[in-house]
């Protein structure tokens, strides 16, 4: 997949890391952390529909939902001590949000290493983005089976 | 020492009180010329998120680590990083991070292995100093640089190879991983990442003292007390032969080498920082599973 068709919302996030440098890269992902949504209340009371993704080293739990009009929602939960699997949740939170199923299984699954972010972060942390991605798509693919 | 230690009773029964500092003595030397306060976590933007006032950042993985080989960084990259972090060769250091200062010991070891000298561990770190609602700053690091001297690593009297580990069988060492770990069930902490060992398991006769039960709920050391008695009374250290402490990539062991050294005043510690991700993938190497030690293999 070339850059061009990468959602547009991807490629904006992709675009605004790869512009800085490599200490403000940290700090944009800083803010993605503090803007990761809260929970719709309607998912509140319901952690049995929450996924844990085990590869990323903090609690962080994902719950990817498909609306009336087909369109994907990524909901995700991690602690504040936590900022940097925060803001992995929160770019792809953002990232994907109002995708369609079969534009979020397009997102190439290398997206995590393309943003700019490995020298900055580290590879092995960057992992833990990579299995939240992985994992949404799974959950997408057994929702749209069943 | 540049700066005066920190004279707090409570560190007084430890072999070497000199290498803690209490939250009380930081707030009241915050500025103090020839202190350098370094924040060294897990997590690559907590830092970013809020700092004590004045506090660098150091990395373990982007900062202390070599970014081809497995290694630690050299002596120009060190003098380097440290130059720019405003930290000089005679700069009293107070390192403090997140997870009961898991990272932040990890990160004093490093500067052990460069012999910096004067290095200290805020006791309760990062979590005790935000449960006191201390103030935290968003401030950009504005270190002013200056020269650190190069100074080549010396790895022989505090860390240890996979060799030194084999030729150390039969004296004690001490496995600071989860009991998950030591028995085999897993290759990596309850809730970490894999980070490839292909083996589960600990290395013959290693007893398992995992590195948190030297911690206290509020993040400091547990009193000299009971760390006697986990350590010298249950795993049988008596301060008379070499220990060798060691975990999956020698992180939570370097909290248990510091606890030996400086706590209980062992003076022949040794961190494998290879651990279980080296040991564990090592062509014949003996491992031994289940929660039993096992005993010191034969030659084979």
């Amino acid at each position: 997949m070339t850059d061009t068709d990468l959602p547009g919302q991807l490629a904006e996030i992709r675009e605004d890391f790869l512009a800085l440098e490599q200490p403000d890269r940290l700090q944009l992902l800083l803010e993605f952390s503090n803007e990761l949504p809260a929970l719709p209340e309607r998912y509140q009371d319901h952690p049995d529909l929450f996924e844990r993704v085990v590869e990323c080293q903090s609690p962080v739990f994902i719950f990817v939902e498909v609306d009336a009009d087909k369109a994907v929602h990524l909901y995700a939960t991690a602690p504040a001590e936590s900022p940097t699997t925060r803001g992995f949740a929160s770019i792809l939170a953002q990232g994907l949000d109002g995708l369609s199923v079969a534009e979020v299984l397009a997102v190439p699954d290398d997206f995590p290493q393309t943003i700019g972010l490995t020298q900055a972060v580290s590879p092995l942390r960057l992992r833990g983005m990579t299995a939240m991605l992985g994992r949404t798509k799974r959950q997408l693919r057994e929702r749209t089976l069943a | 020492m540049t700066v005066e230690t920190d004279p707090s009773s409570s560190f007084a029964a430890f072999a070497h009180p000199e290498r803690l500092v209490s939250t009380d003595w930081l707030q009241a030397h915050l500025g103090t010329p020839g202190l350098v306060v370094v924040e060294s976590d897990e997590d690559v933007i907590l830092y970013e998120s809020g700092h004590i006032p004045g506090a660098v950042k150091i990395d373990w993985h982007t900062d202390l680590n070599d970014p081809v080989e497995r290694d630690y960084i050299d002596g120009t990259a060190f003098a380097a990083l440290l130059g720019a972090k405003g930290i000089s060769r005679d700069s009293t250091v107070v390192i403090y991070g997140d997870k009961s200062n898991w990272w932040a010991a990890y990160a004093l070891w490093v500067f052990t292995l460069f012999g910096h000298e004067d290095v200290r561990l805020l006791d309760g770190g990062r979590q005790k100093w935000l449960d006191e609602g201390r103030e935290l700053t968003r401030d950009r690091e504005s270190a002013v640089t200056v020269d650190y001297p190069v100074v080549e690593r010396d790895d022989s009297r505090i860390r240890a190879y996979k060799e030194d580990v084999l030729s150390h069988l039969g004296h004690p060492l001490i496995d600071v991983r989860s009991p998950e770990e030591y028995s085999g069930e897993r290759t990596t902490a309850p809730a970490y990442p894999e980070e490839g060992a292909l083996r589960a398991g600990h290395i013959p006769s290693a007893v398992s003292v995992p590195w948190a039960r030297a911690a206290a709920e509020d993040s400091t050391f547990r009193p000299r007390a009971e760390l006697d008695a986990i350590y010298r009374d249950e795993a049988g250290l008596t301060g008379e032969e070499p220990v060798i402490a060691y975990c999956r990539i020698g992180e939570r062991s370097s909290h248990t080498w510091f606890v030996l050294t400086y706590l209980l005043g062992l003076d022949d510690v040794r961190n494998y920082d290879g651990s279980w991700t080296e040991w564990g993938s090592a062509v014949r190497v003996p491992i031994v599973q289940g929660t039993a030690a096992g005993s010191v293999p034969t030659n084979r």
